[in-house]
């Protein structure tokens, strides 16, 4: 049996993150990313096209949910409209790509020059839509960002010369360099790339979640007044907060703009938004493994009620009916069900069974 | 200026149903501090069986049972629900209230389908001509009427009757009422029914209006009602009448004089306007609680 | 006659360790009993208890010769229990009407109720005056008033008061004391008052009980307390 002191202390435990290790947190991290990235590699090379365009599927959502869990966990603002900001990225880059094919510029690096200045751009608008939330609380700043999310169809259609109203834009994307061979299937290629994009946004965010500016975050969404009294300035933290995560929706943005080769409002509608605060808040909010899961969820579920689905014999009439609707009911539940039961999500599961795990022996050394 | 007099009176119609529904939404905040995502799904099932009440019988049956469905809805989602995630960081509820909406999205286009289906008025939509103008239709004065009727029912509720004390006690000080005898469970199970009854009137008066019914057909009256508790103030019930009022007089002069495309923006516009001016809404200050 | 309230081994606490070990303690009828200690000896933790708003961990709470256990809180008021809490439990939205009222709703007969809300606006004249005004606007005193007030509406038997000299002017501390030994005196209430306020505690406490750590270290007469300067010095610091 254990004492309650000592639960205690566990729990205390189990809500600081663990102790540093020796070494540079940076290079830890660096090495973690490269390993990743390694194996993650030869995983692109054992799935087929399909797969592989999941995977960058997935990486590009991860940007943007391993954003959004630092800010709506640990800095405690929460954001309805990050699939506005998506818009702003994919939009950015589709218009500069573009560009670039009318002008007759090529290169591989025209591509960087276009992700960057989506990621310029969704930042600017998060750091407006940052600096009203910053004055805003609870219910007031989600209705905020809600107003946000559903301004993107109002916009393309006001400004449709720029942007083609409910169309949307096409993007030219170029093909895979002809240094990997002629070949080279175009998925494994944009799964490269997304995965680039999601292992330098996951490095970022591992290190500033352990830097100062972590540390102040997680110390304003915890106690406001006592963060302010500790020297911490509350507004332009979290307006930082809110640019970090800005700028990962928007580069999340723009990888969809160049997974897809178009852009439209229907693809960055409300529910998008929700979706993402849905994942994160699934896989575990606050945490970036918990992104990760998430960014997964948002593939895989969809996909797996499919499945099922063909699976069942229906008739065509009940099939169109369970088609779209099943996943959503499933998903709806799914989401009720984790809330009550698990609040942590699953990366809270993992923990707990780790630190199960962990604590196993002594249990048995105990019953002996 | 005539078409200023209609739009105003269009707008006025559209706020009332607004209004409503942003008075439910803030009964909900301000008892159990969860904003109500699920709240237009909700209504969305009363008003699925209203249309298959209807259609077996009468409009006003149908109604009415849309009604007694909300009350009922409430309550189950609340004491199945939400009372697990009450005391939980706010985040929870929302999920859960998100987890709620695409649950009952899918169930009704399960069962339903995805076509829009019609949604009749019980009287005519025709605008009257007044003096060669035709402003007010009949529909618009039983909109007018209702609301009006359910805001005195539930202003009478809570100043005048017994019940009503011990619900606000309960939402304002949840331990000291329980100290007095107050079973603050039941008022909260009490407040989530009345506020689903409320919802589900306005679901039952806006639908018809829209393009008819669909698993979907609340969600922008949900988003736009709940801008108008914002403006007002989520904790102020006048603050969300109000609310309702200035959002659906913006929208019908926006769409009248610069197209429907614009009228998110001008939501927007609105809401920075407001909320930069008054973080917490034009009706907070004098209620200022600390949590 | 037995006591009011009988209290036998109680074990209580929020989660981790217990702020109450093994508290055993008698409350007379119609007399008042004043629950002494530094902060943190464990006396708003008693009440809490005591009313329901914390279980128990162990130990029995007898009142009025039924044992509460198990007993919802919001019944406790219909067996003749209330409790004003800490801070002073106004609601600050309601008026100074409304809060009364509040304290009268759990009874049946409405004319009693009405009797009874009558008798309190008597009693506390300053809150006749301001019937309409909301609970943010009074001041602290009008609003210990207030509290006292509402829990009188329900006519108990036993009230049990936390820290009510809290934040109070010297004057209108002497003042809630003595409405308390008036009470006491011509209605026979009971009252367990827990206050850190020793002296004027102890000016109308007919008993006193002092606590320490969460543990009853002395129950005794209060004008044995008085008198005893040892223990004075050790637990209540005069």
């Amino acid at each position: 049996m254990t004492s309650p002191v000592a639960t205690l202390a566990q729990r205390a435990a189990a809500d600081v993150p663990p102790p540093r290790r020796r070494g540079s947190t940076l290079l830890r991290h660096l090495a973690i990313a490269a390993g990743a990235g390694v194996i993650l590699y030869f995983v692109t090379y054992q799935l087929d096209p399909f797969r592989n365009y999941q995977l960058a599927t997935a990486a590009a959502y991860l940007c943007a949910t391993a954003g959004l869990t630092v800010l709506v966990g640990l800095s405690g603002q929460l954001s309805l409209g990050h699939g506005a900001l998506m818009a702003t990225g994919a939009y950015t880059v589709a218009l500069v790509q573009n560009k670039f094919s009318d002008s007759g510029t090529t290169g591989s690096w025209t591509l960087v020059v276009s992700l960057a200045l989506g990621i310029a751009t969704a930042t600017a608008v998060g750091a407006v839509v940052g600096l009203a939330a910053a004055r805003l609380r609870g219910p007031y700043l989600a209705g905020v960002t809600l107003a946000v999310a559903i301004t993107v169809p109002a916009i393309t259609t006001t400004l449709d010369e720029i942007f083609n109203g409910d169309q949307g834009l096409s993007v030219y994307v170029e093909p895979p360099p002809l240094a990997l061979g002629a070949t080279f299937p175009n998925e494994r290629w944009q799964a490269w790339l997304a995965l680039v994009a999601a292992l330098l946004t996951m490095l970022l965010l591992a290190n500033l979640v352990r830097s100062r500016f972590g540390r102040s975050f997680r110390a304003i969404r915890d106690d406001e007044v006592a963060a302010a009294l500790a020297g911490i300035h509350v507004a332009r933290t979290q307006v930082l907060a809110f640019v970090v995560s800005a700028a990962c929706a928007g580069l999340s943005g723009g990888m969809f703009a160049v997974l897809a080769l178009s852009v439209s409002p229907s693809a960055f509608a409300l529910t998008l938004s929700l979706f993402l605060l849905l994942a994160i808040v699934i896989g575990g909010l606050g945490s970036l493994a918990g992104a990760v899961w998430g960014a997964a969820l948002l593939v895989v579920l969809p996909d797996l009620t499919e499945s099922l689905t063909d699976r069942l014999t229906l008739s065509p009439a009940a099939e169109q009916r369970l088609a779209g609707n099943l996943p959503l009911a499933i998903f709806g539940l799914t989401l009720v069900v984790v809330m009550i039961a698990a609040p942590g999500g699953l990366q809270g599961l993992v923990r707990r069974g780790a630190r199960w795990w962990r604590a196993a022996p002594d249990a048995r050394r105990a019953a002996d | 200026m005539d078409r200023f007099v209609f739009l105003t009176l269009d707008g006025l119609s559209k706020g009332a149903v607004y209004a409503a529904f942003a008075l439910a939404l803030v009964l909900i905040w301000r008892s159990t501090r969860i904003v109500n995502f699920a709240q237009g799904a909700l209504a969305v099932v009363t008003a699925y069986v209203a249309y298959s009440v209807t259609a077996a019988t009468t409009y006003w049956l149908g109604f009415a049972v849309a009604i007694a469905a909300g009350l009922v809805l409430g309550a189950v989602v609340e004491r199945g629900v939400m009372r697990f995630v009450e005391q939980a960081p706010p985040l929870n509820a929302v999920t859960v209230g998100l987890g709620l909406v695409l649950l009952i999205q899918g169930a009704l286009g399960m069962i339903y389908g995805n076509d829009f289906r019609f949604f009749p008025a019980p009287v005519s939509r025709h605008a009257l001509d007044i003096g060669s103008l035709p402003l007010l239709s009949p529909y618009d004065i039983v909109v007018f009427a209702s609301v009006l009727l359910v805001m005195a029912l539930l202003a009478v509720l809570f100043t005048r009757t017994r019940v009503g004390l011990r619900m606000r006690a309960a939402a304002f000080a949840p331990e000291v009422s329980r100290l007095l005898g107050v079973r603050v469970g039941r008022m909260l199970t009490l407040g989530w029914a009345l506020s689903a009854a409320v919802g589900a009137l306005a679901g039952m008066l806006v639908i018809p209006t829209g393009l008819g019914l669909h698993p979907t057909a609340m969600d922008l009256v949900f988003v736009t009602s709940f801008t108008a508790a914002v403006v007002g103030g989520f904790d102020s019930p006048v603050g969300a009448v109000v609310g309702g009022v200035a959002v659906g007089l913006v929208l019908s002069y926006v769409t009248g004089y610069f197209g429907a495309d614009l009228t998110p923006i001008a939501v927007l516009v609105l809401l920075l306007a407001v909320l930069l001016v008054r973080p917490a809404g034009l009706f907070a200050g004098t209620k200022a609680r600390h949590v | 006659m037995t006591a009011m309230l009988e209290v036998e081994g109680v074990v209580a606490g929020y989660g981790g360790a217990p702020v109450l070990h093994d508290v055993t303690l008698s409350v007379p009828r119609g007399a008042i009993t004043a629950v002494l200690g530094a902060n943190g000896a464990g006396k708003t933790t008693l009440l809490r208890t005591l009313s329901g708003l914390l279980r128990p961990r162990a130990g029995r709470i007898v009142f009025d010769g039924a044992d509460l256990h198990g007993v919802p809180v919001e019944r406790l008021v219909q067996r003749g229990l209330a409790h004003v809490p800490e801070g002073r439990g106004v609601v600050t939205e309601l008026t100074v009407d409304e809060n009364l009222r509040l304290g009268g709703l759990w009874r049946r007969d409405r004319a009693a109720a009405a009797q009874a809300l009558a008798e309190v606006y008597e009693l506390f004249p300053p809150l006749a005056q301001r019937r309409r005004h909301a609970g943010h606007q009074l001041s602290g005193g009008e609003r210990q008033m207030l509290a006292l007030g509402r829990a009188l509406v329900a006519s108990p038997a036993l009230l049990l008061l936390d820290e009510p000299s809290l934040g109070l002017a010297p004057k209108v501390t002497a003042q809630i004391m003595a409405l308390l030994a008036q009470l006491r005196d011509r209605t026979g209430l009971t009252v367990l008052l827990v206050e850190q306020n020793v002296r004027s505690a102890l000016s109308v406490a007919d008993r006193g009980i002092v606590m320490s750590l969460g543990r009853v270290v002395v129950a005794t007469e209060s004008v044995a307390l008085r008198a005893d300067e040892d223990l004075r010095h050790a637990y209540l610091g005069f």
